[in-house]
């Protein structure tokens, strides 16, 4: 193995890989063990259980339980939730990151915002739940928002609050990535600032502005404190779903629903990430 | 470049016009970056802005294209005042240092780019660009985008875009500074026989002294703002008006020597001055090394023009000889054959040509250093 | 996948270029912009986490100031629920042994790699950015076996440091990855090798010196996950900070304690980035 890595393009003629006995891959035991224990081997567990019964034979037909009307109605709430809160969070947040990247780059405003962003972006969960509803709530202190607990646009505003953050942080780059010199030669070819963003600016922002948005989805898809904090009475999404049934004993009869779900939820983030991955090979091509 | 050039017809030469510009000033905070400068460049005239960093020579570039705006003072195109025009309207075609070409956009779109905005038909305006790649040698490439073109390739490419637009003036901002030694001298070269094609008025912005006087029909020094000497690049070279022209274009030795009369005297040679109004007294004279011409020295004489070679810099066809005096070192340029009969340690005899001398204001005492 | 976009390194991007200065109209238009979408957003921040503050400073009586709730923070207890400050501790605990242990996983595999085994690095990172895609919510559903069997050995809290780190990983991958293209590892290593360094030697002294900063990066990242995570321990049924907040908030649902324990969490960590932050700053200053 130690000769495959000396002849590997760009590989350097390592010193030590000659005298090595032991191959170049064993220094990465410990790390593929513990993947492959705490991530492949839950992940693994997951696609085979929802594909099993609780007696231990294959039943292919459980995933036919997503089409379940009642399941369904979970998966459409996601749906919903996550598009709003991905689409708002999208679009003022790069508004935001607009305004923090056009100013001075080494000043404090946007180091206050872009840790405070990291802060935001990580830090939701619980402790958002509570801050909206001393604000907001049926005690809070600029108004008993009547609409507060409302499915969805009272929880998409308080999934805001951790989206936009998100989105300043993904999206930042890219506005980085905008060359003064493309905004002043389109000036000197006789563009508006509005043609500019038309034809410059614009195109140019747009895959890494889509895959921002399919990450900011991907995000509130699995969010699930703040969710559970706001109202844990009533479930409206997926995790909601997926956390009652691993923690009761009530739920369909019959199949591993907890495993389904994670599964149906898999995909569906799966099928995003590729989306992104696509869209960020497209804004690579041109920034770099 | 090997590739056929066509002059195209359709008016892309099109007669200058003069641009003025009128005790132009530029604050940057406490920075003055450009002091009340007047400079006035003819009808297709090319004038190449030369100096160090923060001169100025930028900031005269961006005020004329109006992506700045000045402090004071008046520009003004062809007679008309465009000093409050917004830089949409001006009607300048602008080469910037690198990476101005749209990367979403192929060779070609981006040359058209222009013309897209001024709303003229697709055909038109396709097949305009790609007589505008041809000027520039890029026909084959109209396809590709910017990353897959080299640096040289991609500043064509921005030549094409900024004169598609057929613009009044052409405005080059350091566009060469990115490239390698070859490349650069091809595209300088170039540059210069597509701007007396087009006879757009040009303002060429380098610190770069070889490429202004290559290129240039005057060269404006500037210094901390303002213009130290407007010439043709000839003048600029042997007849630098300060000392700070003198020094920043070509290598020059400082010696030090006596102002009488028409003349300064220096190491017991008597040299023309350039400035006969000098000041009589002692001065340190600007000695270009071209001037200096060594023969071996075998008579073992000691004598103010008598020293030994220290050091040999080969340059190529030409060399750099530096020479002990004893109380000073002098740089010579010979050529190479000439230079070889001279290793270090020979002894040397030194010949100055009297070409007329520059006389620096700083006071000898301190020039030695 | 391996196009996904870090959180925590942009805020040591900084653009290539800024405008020497531009027309005073359009400074004028851009910094209006700014300052409104300041104000905006910064209310829209700000608000819910001064309400929250507020109610942390809640006296007996409505609409009175006292610091009680500050001073609970480490006192507060109450029936039938575990006390707070043994979560609070469990909490800092398991953000510490979960940085150690990314670092400890991390560092020396990817530094081997780049070494030694070229070829395996992008199913390295790929490893390491699959827990973008597979969130904590499905994780979950897999690891409740695992966490099974590991209960039979050890019931504390602090064996959710296990899956933290799976958590930690794509945050951490890309910052330790950022500071380690910036250094010419197989060059310095050499280097430190023909001068008779070990390897331990050459990672202790040569490279980790040389990536101190994205060091500091993924700690702080990793930091602020365990910090604020909830999903995992609730589900798994253990106890951590989150989930206590949680608990003391469904028994007396406006316990000004969950306020300021919030409120506190938040300010450590929004202190910790900016820190961070400008710790950056310094470096890259005594470099340039």
């Amino acid at each position: 193995m130690a000769v495959v890595a000396t002849t590997e393009p760009g590989a350097r003629p390592a010193r030590a890989g000659r005298r090595a006995s032991i191959p170049g891959w064993v220094g990465t035991v410990p790390f593929l063990a513990y993947v492959g224990v705490f991530l492949l081997l839950p992940t693994g567990i997951v696609i085979v259980d929802a594909l099993k019964n609780p007696s231990g034979a294959w039943q292919f037909s459980s995933v036919t339980e997503l089409g379940n009307p009642l399941v369904r109605t979970y998966f459409i709430g996601s749906l919903k939730l996550c598009l709003i809160s991905s689409v708002i969070g999208a679009v003022f947040g790069a508004i935001l990151a607009y305004a923090v990247a056009s100013g001075n780059p080494d000043g404090v405003v946007r180091r206050l915002y872009l840790a405070a962003s990291g802060v935001l972006a990580q830090f939701g969960g619980i402790t958002l739940a509570f801050a909206f509803l001393t604000l907001l709530g049926p005690v809070g202190l600029l108004a008993h928002a009547s609409w507060f607990y409302d499915f969805p646009w009272g929880i998409a505003l308080i999934y805001a609050y951790f989206e936009i953050p998100l989105m300043v942080l993904v999206f930042m780059p890219a506005i980085d990535g905008l060359k003064v010199q493309w905004r002043e030669a389109s000036e000197n070819l006789g563009a508006s600032a509005w043609q500019y963003w038309r034809h410059v600016g614009g195109p140019l922002l747009a895959p890494a502005f889509i895959g921002s948005t399919l990450l900011l989805f991907a995000n509130a898809l699995s969010a699930f404190a703040t969710i559970e904090a706001w109202e844990s009475q009533i479930a409206y999404i997926v995790p909601q779903q997926i956390s009652i049934s691993l923690s009761s004993e009530v739920g369909l009869s019959n199949i591993n629903y907890a495993d389904v779900l994670a599964l149906g939820m898999m995909v569906m983030v799966a099928i995003i990430m590729t989306g992104y991955a696509l869209l960020q090979r497209r804004a690579s091509r041109w920034l770099r | 470049m090997t590739s056929p050039m066509t002059r195209t017809q359709d008016g892309t030469a099109r007669a200058g016009v003069e641009v003025r510009m009128d005790g132009l000033s530029r604050h940057y905070g406490p920075v003055v970056a450009l002091d009340k400068l007047d400079l006035t460049v003819q009808a297709g005239e090319l004038i190449a802005l030369l100096g160090p960093s923060g001169c100025g020579k930028t900031t005269t570039l961006r005020l004329v294209a109006g992506l700045e705006d000045a402090d004071a003072g008046r520009i003004t195109v062809g007679g008309k005042d465009i000093t409050h025009l917004s830089a949409s309207k001006r009607d300048m075609g602008m080469v910037f240092q690198a990476y101005s070409l749209f990367p979403h956009m192929t060779a070609r779109q981006n040359v058209a780019f222009g013309l897209r905005l001024r709303r003229i038909a697709a055909a038109t305006r396709d097949k305009r660009a790609i007589e505008m790649l041809e000027l520039v040698g890029l026909s084959t490439q109209a396809d590709r985008y910017p990353h897959q073109l080299s640096g040289g390739q991609q500043q064509r490419v921005a030549l094409a875009r900024a004169l598609a637009i057929e613009p009044q003036v052409l405005l080059l901002d350091e566009p060469l500074s990115a490239l390698d030694a070859k490349v650069r001298a091809q595209l300088r070269d170039e540059i210069r026989r597509i701007q007396l094609e087009v006879g757009t008025t040009t303002l060429f912005v380098t610190h770069d002294q070889e490429e202004a006087l290559a290129i240039a029909d005057r060269v404006g020094v500037m210094k901390d703002g303002r213009l130290e000497q407007l010439a043709p690049p000839t003048d600029v070279y042997s007849r630098p008006a300060t000392s700070f022209v003198a020094e920043f274009v070509g290598l020059t030795n400082r010696l030090a020597g006596t102002v009488s009369g028409q003349t300064v005297t220096v190491r017991g040679r008597d040299l023309p001055l350039v400035d006969p109004s000098t000041p009589a007294g002692p001065a340190t004279a600007l000695v270009r090394p071209e001037a200096v011409t060594l023969a071996s020295d075998s008579t073992g004489d000691s004598g103010p023009l008598v020293g030994t070679v220290i050091a040999v810099t080969f340059l190529g066809a030409t060399s750099r000889v530096t020479v002990d005096l004893g109380d000073t070192t002098i740089l010579a340029q010979l050529t190479t054959a000439d230079a070889a009969e001279l290793p270090a340690g020979s002894r040397v005899a030194l010949t100055i040509r009297p070409d007329p001398v520059l006389v620096s204001a700083d006071s000898p005492a301190l020039s030695e250093a | 996948m391996a196009a996904v976009t870090s959180l925590g390194e942009s805020s040591l991007d900084r653009p290539a270029e800024r405008p020497r200065g531009m027309q005073a109209r359009r400074r004028r238009r851009l910094n209006l912009f700014r300052y409104l979408v300041f104000t905006v957003f910064g209310l829209f921040f700000i608000l819910p986490l001064l309400a929250m503050t507020r109610f942390s400073l809640e006296g007996r009586t409505l609409g009175t100031w006292s610091l009680t709730a500050w001073k609970q923070i480490v006192s507060y207890s109450f029936p039938d629920l575990p006390p707070l400050l043994p979560a609070i501790e469990i909490t800092l605990e398991l953000a510490v042994i979960s940085c150690v242990i990314v670092l400890v996983l991390l560092v020396p595999t990817m530094v081997w790699i780049r070494l030694r085994v070229q070829w395996l690095s992008r199913i390295f990172e790929f490893l390491c950015l699959l827990p973008l895609t597979i969130p904590a919510i499905i994780l979950v559903v897999g690891l409740a076996p695992i966490y099974n069997f590991i209960r039979h050995y050890e019931l504390s809290a602090l064996m959710l440091f296990w899956a933290y780190v799976i958590l930690a990983l794509p945050y951490a991958y890309r910052a330790l990855s950022a500071g380690l293209n910036a250094i010419d590892v197989p060059t310095l290593s050499e280097a430190a090798r023909s001068l008779g360094a070990s390897w331990f030697t050459v990672i202790t002294r040569v490279i980790v010196p040389n990536m101190w900063q994205s060091i500091l990066n993924a700690t702080v990242l990793t930091s602020a996950l365990v910090l604020g995570e909830f999903t995992i321990a609730y589900l798994l049924l253990y106890t951590n900070l989150q989930v206590e907040l949680f608990s003391i908030s469904r028994n007396t649902p406006n316990a000004s304690v969950i306020f300021s324990t919030s409120v506190a969490s938040l300010m450590f960590a929004f202190a910790l980035l900016l820190i961070l932050s400008f710790a950056g700053r310094r470096r890259q200053r005594g470099r340039g």
